[in-house]
């Protein structure tokens, strides 16, 4: 796409990242725009605001040695599209969507907006399809259907890329046909090393045909970091509602992202909201978040699964906590579990899957699948309140029933939450009836006659 | 039409110069698509609109057209069963996957009209006309705010669309008017009614905790606070469905789509208990998801409470939800820092808490215009950052609201739902509804409910000093009352919005449950004072059946409470027995 129009002049004046400009021609609100400055070298913005004399542009890059008379300005007289078409897994791409892995420009089919368009609820479909993940604390405790979005909420030194890693690997669906998946990772503001291993880990099995990388550095500017998962959601997008493919988008790190947003906003001179983030910090994640999902009649799915590292492994900060209102549950690492050896060190109770209940149970898994994830979580949660008590008494003074819960509670995780390979939804079913076993039958309060009776061989007075 | 020019835009918000004549919260639309945006600010040359679509590509010098009213929706039979954007515009299928910015224009349905007075009839805002059969029976009013007039022609029975006249009138002074089965009303005005009335009787919601221990009056308004995934969006959804109100406006403000997909899949495949309609034919839909426009969220809750006071205008009992209203006052601290007001805590302008006020107190149980009995229920979920109540939202929303549900997270973790916890929550309309319990036969509700309430309170206690001295240490009296709070919790409070026997809790069922409940507290306390140890009483057979008693004893099995009764007399007189007989 040729510019429509090039200003040799105009700057008036540079604060931040914004340029003001003389209006000396038509565009509108949100154009995309090109700034040159004496080197040559180009930095994409927007328009941010106009009024009837000047124009201002925000420059998503950094405005260093940007000059008042020398820079050139470039006007696109569109918002900002991605080209997409056949061609694009399997291939590399830095912030802006330009192939980084020297390969020639993916053959565009369609132009695209970065910023999407939210999809119609009235033909949203409600994500259905369990997704056998091979990870018990998920699969069987709270499970991923496509077309969710399900964070894992971690911290910095906790094993989250290998279980991204494991999870894209082994994800699989039960008694259906494949269909055609497709990955998309996205870094944002990573090392070169998560990068390479996640990378090495895709080629190693395979699946780097299937994958399409965008990478936005650690040291690459923070404004392009909120381009970048816009420019990987609008291949996602192609890829599931165009080509009909089911898309698992792995995005890494949120808490970048949310940094960038922070940085950006203080440039701009918004006022703060908690912690300095800006008070839009929720409609602007959910711009991300809400992408993913089934569209009725259409036959791909966009599943997401961001990762986001809770600064000081705080549950309730702002990043985490917003992040936990827009998606559709989370995946709750924790340290001491990993410090035990335990992985994946999934701390179950704060873990939430909200479309558990659409994507388990008769006709979609197992009957009695929710009745037994219930079950185990009562009784996990009863073994965190007896280990609350044990450690202010001393488990000797416990009385019998509660010692046999705290047993129970260091079997769950031994056993169910910590596993070396892979293990189908049965074998995780199977274990947790087996630790369902240690317990008297009569604080099974969430299990019927009959389910007691099937699986644990017990007698219900 | 007044006319404008876009001087200025960033963002939602815009400046656009005049010579006409605009009014603050006049209705505009904006450049070529004609965006649909709202007058907020005036100068004697300019003023300043937001506008509730994405603004891409407008600029300086493009037209802005005066509607002449105020942000208004069109009200009407249409809108029932329907899923609409917050601004009352239907979201149809036919749109297509993605939401595209501009005008959209819905379906041109028609709906069998029927005229209910004849010709010459003198009328008055407010009263009804006609009807219209489906998708239920709804009644046509003369809009409010009509002059009195004598009907000089009237429609004939047959099909009609929103827009065609069904009625003339004919007012004092010779000036005539047409009715249409649709009218438009301004959101950010309340309706008019005759009277206000007290709160008499409750919203039977159909789940034990709320009906029993926290219930909600016709009329009356609810918070439902909660940290996420506490279970905020399944409850509302449960009282979407199983609520006794005629009409529920659900909005989802700020909220996930997926939600709004739910409702969608599971509504029509579900039939009201009490008429056996499909429950989508009472409810309307209305959908700002939060990536839709934040300008048009603000507006979504009046479109909202505006759409449940046209339905209590005919008569009905509406039950408004709202999720919920943090995204609400989000988009309000969101508009206003684009204004440049100065923020109040945490941001928020300083008109937060007058606006609350303002929405919830359009919540009532009314006499409307033409005498008959209507209410409108809000229940607004809060979604407080970090789970913090002290936030401003829930603390100015506590001021404005007389019920008060809150989610407590340890609950939820333990997939005890609803997790409402017990200490925390409270109702002001317990005093009115008592009298509609008793009546309901059971006389002793007051005394039964307080009970409960004790009962959890002391194990709150009880559990604290057994941290310190272990559980076997307590009297057998308190070790007692450990064992029926628990019971209280399992059998009447843990209700499962997923099981279909137990979804919806009828008030018969309710006492049922409760006067069991409550004879076995009485049995085990007289047993316990009789020497039994309460380990005895932990381990009667009953006990397992009372835990699941929700569960095991769904609506068609009322009778059959009853009868445990006797089970329950034989197995505590068979322990009295073991301790009469030890030697």
């Amino acid at each position: 796409m040729r510019p429509e129009l090039t200003l040799e002049h105009g700057v008036q004046r540079i604060e931040g990242p914004l340029l003001f400009l003389e209006r000396t021609v038509e565009i509108g609100l949100n154009a995309r725009v090109e700034v040159i400055d004496r080197d040559g070298r180009a930095r994409i913005g927007r328009v941010a605001a106009l009024d009837e004399r000047t124009f201002t542009i925000e420059v998503l890059e950094s405005t260093l040695g940007l000059g008042v008379r020398d820079t050139q300005v470039r006007i696109w007289n569109e918002p900002m599209l991605f080209g997409v078409g056949p061609g694009m897994l399997g291939r590399t791409y830095d912030s802006i969507g330009q192939p980084t892995d020297g390969g020639a420009p993916v053959p565009a089919v369609r132009r695209m907006r970065i910023d999407g368009l939210a999809i119609n609820p009235a033909v949203r479909a409600l994500p259905r399809d369990f997704i056998e993940t091979g990870v018990s604390a998920i699969d069987l405790m709270n499970s991923l259907v496509r077309g969710q979005k399900l964070p894992l909420f971690s911290g910095a030194g906790l094993p989250h890329d290998r279980l991204a890693t494991d999870i894209v690997l082994q994800a699989r669906l039960r008694h259906q046909a494949q269909g055609s998946f497709a990955v998309v990772f996205v870094g944002m503001g990573v090392s070169h090393d998560t990068a390479e291993s996640f990378r090495d880990a895709m080629a190693s099995s395979g699946a780097l045909e299937h994958t399409a990388m965008f990478l936005n550095l650690a040291d690459e500017p923070s404004t392009q970091r909120l381009l970048t998962p816009r420019y990987a959601l609008t291949a996602a997008e192609y890829l599931a509602f165009v080509e009909g493919r089911h898309v698992l988008v792995v995005m890494t790190d949120m808490t970048n992202y949310c940094e960038a947003l922070r940085e950006v906003s203080a440039g701009h001179g918004e006022l703060p909201s908690r912690k300095g983030y800006p008070g839009y910090m929720y409609s602007d994640l959910a711009s991300l978040y809400e992408r993913a999902g089934c569209i009725a009649d259409l036959p791909g799915t966009l599943t997401q699964l961001p990762i986001l590292s809770m600064p000081a492994d705080d549950i309730s900060h702002p990043i985490a906590d917003l992040t936990g209102y827009i998606t559709e549950g989370q995946i709750v690492l924790d340290r001491e579990l990993d410090r035990r050896g335990i992985y994946p060190p999934v701390r179950v109770l704060p873990s939430l899957s909200r479309l558990m209940n659409a994507g388990t149970g008769e006709g979609f898994t197992h009957a009695d699948h929710p009745a037994l994830a219930n079950q185990l979580f009562a009784c996990y949660a009863r073994a965190a309140h007896v280990r609350v008590l044990a450690s202010v008494m001393g488990e000797e003074s416990l009385p019998e029933v509660d010692r046999r819960f705290l047993a129970f509670g260091r079997e769950f995780e031994q056993r169910l939450v910590h596993q070396e390979g892979r293990r189908s939804l049965e074998e995780s079913m199977a274990i947790g009836w087996q630790l369902l076993r240690g317990l008297p039958v009569a604080e099974l309060t969430r299990l019927t006659r009959r389910q007691i009776e099937q699986y644990l061989g017990g007698e219900v007075p | 039409m007044s006319e404008a020019r876009i001087r200025w835009i960033s963002g939602p918000v815009l400046r656009a110069g005049t010579q006409d004549v605009f009014h603050v919260h006049e209705a505009v639309a904006v450049g070529p698509s004609a965006l649909l945006g709202e007058v907020i600010k005036l100068g004697p040359d300019d003023f300043v609109a937001q506008i509730y679509e994405d603004t891409t590509g407008l600029k300086p010098g493009d037209r802005v057209v005066g509607t002449g009213q105020a942000l208004s929706v069109p009200l009407g039979p249409g809108i029932l069963g329907t899923i609409c954007d917050g601004l009352l515009r239907p979201l149809l299928a036919a749109d297509g996957p993605f939401i595209r910015p501009g005008v959209r224009t819905g379906g041109a349905r028609r709906f069998g009209f029927e005229p209910m007075v004849p010709a010459g009839t003198r009328v008055q805002s407010g009263q009804a006309i006609g009807r219209v059969a489906s998708p239920r029976p709804q009644l046509c009013l003369v809009p409010p705010g009509t002059a009195p007039g004598v009907v000089r022609w009237m429609a004939p029975a047959g099909e009609f669309s929103g827009t065609e006249p069904i009625c003339r009138l004919e007012h004092e002074g010779g000036a005539s008017s047409e009715i249409a089965l649709t009218h438009s009303w301004p959101v950010r005005e309340s309706r008019p009614v005759r009277a206000r009335l007290a709160i008499a009787g409750p919203m039977i919601t159909g789940q034990r905790i709320l009906d029993t221990l926290f219930p909600i009056g016709r009329g009356s308004r609810a918070a439902l606070p909660g940290g996420f995934g506490t279970g905020k969006t399944v409850l509302q959804e449960a009282l979407a469905k199983w609520s006794d109100a005629d009409i529920i406006v659900y909005v989802g403000c700020g909220e996930r789509g997926n939600e709004m997909s739910e409702v969608l899949d599971e509504l029509p495949k579900l039939q009201d208990p009490r008429s056996g309609r499909p429950l989508m034919e009472r409810t309307v839909i209305i959908a700002n998801t939060s990536n839709m426009p934040v300008a048009a969220r603000e507006a979504s809750i009046y479109t909202a409470i505006t759409v449940a006071e046209y339905f209590r205008d005919q008569g009905l009992h509406v039950a408004l939800m709202a999720d919920s209203t943090s995204r609400w006052a989000e988009a309000l601290r969101e508009v206003s820092g684009r204004l440049g007001e100065l923020p109040g805590e945490a941001g928020y302008p300083a008109y937060l808490s007058s606006r609350l006020a303002q929405f919830y107190e359009r919540a009532g149980r009314v006499r409307t215009l033409a005498g008959s009995e209507g209410s409108v229920t809000i229940i607004g979920a809060i979604s407080p950052p970090a789970g913090d109540f002290t936030e401003p939202v829930t603390m100015h929303t506590r001021r404005c609201v007389r019920t008060f549900w809150a989610l407590d997270r340890g609950r939820a973790q333990a997939r005890f739902y609803p997790a409402i916890h017990p200490l925390q929550s409270y109702s002001g309309d317990v005093d009115a509804l008592a009298r509609w319990w008793q009546a309901q036969g059971n006389p002793d509700w007051s005394a039964q409910r307080k009970r409960l309430l004790e009962l959890l309170e002391a194990q709150v206690r009880l559990e604290r000093m057994a941290r310190i001295v272990g559980k076997d240490a307590l009297p057998p009296a308190q070790q007692l009352t450990l064992l029926c709070a628990d019971l209280v919790n399992d059998a009447i409070l843990r209700q499962s919005s997923f099981s279909e026997t137990d979804r919806y809790c009828s008030p018969q069922r309710q006492t049922e449950i409760l006067s069991l409940v409550i004879r076995f507290i009485d049995l085990a306390q007289g047993a316990v004072e009789a020497g039994v140890h309460p380990d005895r009483i932990g381990e009667l057979p009953l006990r397992r059946t009372l835990q699941r008693i929700g569960e095991e004893f769904g609506e068609t099995r009322i009778a059959q409470i009853r009868a445990l009764w006797k089970q329950l007399d034989s197995e505590f007189s068979s322990l009295s027995r073991e301790r009469v007989d030890a030697p």
